[in-house]
């Protein structure tokens, strides 16, 4: 009968978080929809940094001029790059087949990025990975891009922020001398060496926090309006409750 | 004249013109259901609350939602994004969805406990069961409307199953898809159908089984016919009519359930990648399949009896049969007693593997396959399909040890509810009394 | 059914606020309904103002514009075009104009213009929505024609200025949109002077 439980808890436990998360380690981002600030920095990051490739095709630029209290002419200055009317949404103007040739897939658009890898227990969990994806890049000179990343292995993706925060090194397993011959060396961890890149450590955290923050809020836009409604309907249903209550209760005494 | 008498006019010259105060009457007023209702007979009408609402949000999503393979994933995110409340109507109809198979999963549940597919309640069940498989090809059919990677490759893998069917197989997947594989010909007659053929069918099948419940009278938790007890004017001695006391009682229940809808929708609308499954907020890609794919949770316990059979026909037969079997309830149960209240020790046993074993499959069904959970599905399979063997062996051969069922209808039904809210309206009568006494003096 | 002891006063008022209070419920869940019919971003986007350069245009001539799905028309009246606007007054049903809804405010003149040279109206007859046909050319359409638009569908004449005719199906004025020049070759459809924005 143990032997039973315990298959059963086996088999039944893991998935209900999402069994990867133990072994992935995901970082908390801890995004922040409320920091506006940290939103119109991301905004800036994103267009600076990953828009060259990634569009967020679902997402107006006027949206976002709104959403974040970015006027409409500094949003037209330094968020629009390729004269794109303030209306239009936030598509990119690289081409897809363009990407296709240079990295052999076309770069996604990142609008819904967060929300894709969402599920689970762990409620931030899409901003988690996104978060611990930028973080995770190391040395590789095997890969075509010079650099490989160990929350998505073989990522086409290069090192868009190397400069800023360095290449980091990879750690590899120890040799296990009891299996000779596995010249497959498997990476367990990587090193940042402090001061290869511009900025320090805490520096390029907050920065990818930002950008983060960012998409996030651009998977969807409306989340504050959602959350904000929730409690006046549930305040007038608990009223509307205790009113039909009590009338439930009157009429049924006709009955016990 | 008064306002009275000038309605009582116009109700007469409609009546004269059209049964209204007869269906009322028949139906509402003068139908009579047993008084002793408990917490399970809240989820018929709530069914009923739910397909309302499927149908009004989803005419108002077909206004914006595009049912092209270019553009219906874009045309979702505009209505979420750039629609005057798109999203609100968005997340209502796809926690909408959930909820249906919830309050029908409870429904049913409750049919199992107090015998209520039994003579003469057959073809209330039968009806209720084409109802279920509608409603799954209703569900299946919307699913693919989004067009995300869940979508495509769930219409795929599920039109695939008719590529088991011997000889035609091959054929009927094609002639289903319109296509080769999954495509905008299938999207736009999944649209047709879900927007359209469906939802009349529904309608029309939800009409019949209230018509058949309506002839031979509800059951009730002590599975026992009050219409055996009439008084002088042929009206049952244990019912009430169902205007006023059901239609007050059922919209507390209606509240409570929206208020639960009301959380989710505005605070968990993915429901932890259950209700919105993440795979989806990918576009659809022909060209590359999700790690795994996992139908939504609502069909899992069925996709786990599938993929635990290692043999492709056998499993689509197991998968049929698993819905089959429920048609044949009624004539299975041969139980001298309805209730569970009343049954022998077995059935409440039998019943109670049942469900874990139900609850079982439908967590397996979510997660990705491995040897030690193919056996698990095996075994809850095996007590899936047994449940039914045993009801029937149980009860043919006598074995079932019933207890005697009680003349009239009990009391029996958990008043805990009640109880609870008439400690709390006492606890804050006290607390008021109090608050008033302190603030006296001052 | 009802006991002897029902309070049936407090089974009205309880009932009473039931209604009402859901009846409040009702009422807010069908606001995103209905705004839901609202124009959405992409409509929003398309209503946007249009600017139009006019350089190009000479008296006499007219040219079309789209401007939310609808045609706008810009001609430029000459000398001999608008010494017509001031002999039909009589023959006009609304010669001053004074129906509001047809022109912002800023056009309500004799030549329902800013600029007294150049028309900007939305080429949509006031009676059933065809689109009148522009007729410069006194004669063209009868006799006493002193030039203006036809509506082929039922007959219904406007003046160089858009001003309906007395005895035609049409109830009311061609109406200006409202515009602004941003410079004297440059004109603004969908926005007031002074980047007033449009509803």
């Amino acid at each position: 009968m143990r032997k039973l439980a315990c298959l059963l808890a086996m088999v039944l436990l893991p998935g209900l978080a999402g069994a990867a998360d133990v072994t992935l380690g995901l970082m908390d981002a801890e995004v922040d929809l409320g920091d506006k600030a940290s939103l119109q920095r991301g905004a800036k990051y994103f267009v600076n940094y990953c828009w060259g490739c990634h569009s967020l095709k679902y997402l107006r630029y006027q949206r976002l001029s709104r959403d974040l209290d970015i006027p409409d002419e500094l949003v037209e200055k330094y968020l629009i790059w390729d004269g794109s009317k303030i209306s239009a949404p936030m598509t990119n103007a690289m081409r897809a087949k363009q990407a296709k040739d240079w990295f052999g897939t076309a770069a996604p658009d990142l609008t819904l990025v967060t929300r894709r890898h969402d599920g689970g227990l762990n409620l931030s969990r899409g901003a988690d990975w996104v978060y611990t994806f930028l973080n995770s890049f190391y040395r590789d000179d095997e890969s075509p891009t010079g650099v490989n990343n160990l929350l998505l292995p073989n990522a086409a993706m290069p090192h868009v922020l190397w400069r800023l925060q360095g290449t980091a090194e990879p750690i590899y397993k120890p040799a296990d001398p009891h299996t000779p011959g596995s010249s497959q060396r498997e990476v367990v961890g990587i090193r940042l060496v402090e001061g290869v890149g511009a900025l320090s450590e805490a520096e390029y955290h907050r920065m990818t926090r930002d950008i983060v923050n960012f998409l996030v809020y651009a998977s969807e836009p409306f989340k504050s309006t959602r959350k904000a409604l929730g409690v006046p309907v549930l305040f007038f249903l608990i009223v509307f409750l205790a009113i039909i209550y009590l009338l439930k209760r009157e009429y049924w005494k006709d009955v016990h | 004249m008064s306002e009275a008498t000038k309605n009582r006019g116009l109700l007469a010259w409609i009546d004269a013109r059209f049964p209204f105060s007869k269906l009322w009457i028949e139906h509402a007023a003068g139908y009579y259901a047993p008084k002793n209702f408990n917490f399970w007979y809240y989820f018929g009408s709530l069914a009923i609350f739910v397909l309302v609402l499927q149908l009004v949000t989803g005419i108002w999503l077909t206004m914006y939602y595009k049912p092209d393979a270019e553009l219906a994933f874009a045309s979702i995110q505009y209505i979420m994004r750039d629609v005057h409340w798109g999203w609100l109507i968005r997340y209502l109809h796809s926690t909408g969805a959930s909820a249906f198979f919830i309050v029908i999963y409870l429904h049913m549940f409750r049919g199992l406990l107090y015998g209520s597919y039994r003579k003469p309640r057959e073809l209330i069940w039968l009806i209720g069961m084409v109802i279920y498989a509608v409603l799954m090809a209703e569900a299946f059919f919307g699913y693919l409307l989004p067009w995300g990677q869940m979508s495509y490759w769930g219409a795929q893998v599920i039109t695939s199953l008719f590529g088991a069917v011997p000889w035609v197989g091959d054929t009927l997947m094609i002639w289903i898809r319109g296509d080769y594989t999954i495509s905008d010909v299938t999207l736009n007659r999944f649209f047709a159908l879900h927007v359209a053929a469906m939802p009349l069918l529904l309608i029309a099948l939800v009409v019949l089984h209230i018509t058949a419940l309506h002839e031979v009278g509800s059951n009730n938790p002590d599975g026992i016919e009050i219409k055996r007890h009439k008084n002088a004017n042929g009206i049952p001695l244990d019912g009430v009519p169902f205007h006023p006391y059901y239609t007050i009682k059922d919209t507390v229940g209606l509240t409570v359930f929206l208020m639960v809808f009301a959380f989710v929708v505005f605070y968990a609308p993915g429901m932890l990648g259950l209700f919105l499954e993440p795979e989806n907020f990918e576009p659809a890609n022909p060209l590359s399949t999700p790690e795994h794919i996992a139908p939504v949770w609502y069909f899992t316990p069925f996709y786990s009896i599938l993929r635990c059979i290692p043999d492709k026909l056998w499993g689509v037969v197991a998968l049929a049969s698993s819905i089959f079997v429920l048609f044949l309830l009624p004539w299975l149960d041969r139980g001298k007693v309805r209730s569970v209240r009343y049954r022998g020790l077995g059935f409440k046993i039998a019943l109670a593997l049942f469900v874990i074993a139900l609850l079982v499959l439908g967590h397996l069904g979510g997660n990705p396959p491995s040897p030690g959970r193919n056996l698990v599905a095996r075994i809850c399979a095996v007590i899936y399909f047994g449940y039914f063997v045993f009801l029937w062996v149980y009860t043919f051969f006598g074995l079932e040890k019933t207890k005697p069922e009680p003349d009239r209808v009990t009391d029996g039904s958990a008043k805990w509810m009640q109880k609870l809210m008439r400690r709390l309206m006492q606890k804050w009568k006290q607390w008021r009394r109090l608050e008033e006494t302190q603030r006296e003096p001052m | 059914m009802k006991r002897e002891g029902a309070d049936l006063k407090r089974r009205r008022l309880l009932t009473g606020a039931a209604g009402v209070v859901g009846g409040v419920g009702v009422a807010y869940s069908a606001v995103p309904f209905l705004a839901y019919w609202q124009p959405g971003a992409q409509a929003e986007a398309a209503a946007a103002p249009v600017e139009v350069d006019i350089s190009k245009l000479a008296p006499g001539q007219k040219i079309d514009v789209d401007w939310r799905g609808k045609p706008i028309w810009i001609f430029r009246r000459g000398a001999r075009e608008l010494a017509t606007l001031r002999k039909i007054s009589d023959l006009l049903r609304d010669p001053r104009s004074l129906v509001s809804s047809q022109q912002p405010p800023y056009c309500q003149n004799l030549a329902r213009a800013i600029r007294p040279e150049y028309g900007v109206m939305i080429g949509i007859c006031t009676h059933l929505g065809c689109i009148p046909l522009y007729e410069p050319e006194p004669g063209s359409v009868d006799n006493k024609w002193l030039g203006g638009f036809f509506c082929p569908c039922h007959g219904s004449k406007y003046d160089l200025a858009g001003r309906v005719y007395k005895g035609v199906p049409a109830p009311l004025n061609l109406e200006v949109p409202p515009h602004w020049y941003p410079s004297a070759s440059r004109i603004i459809i969908g926005e007031h002077p002074e980047k007033g924005a449009v509803s």
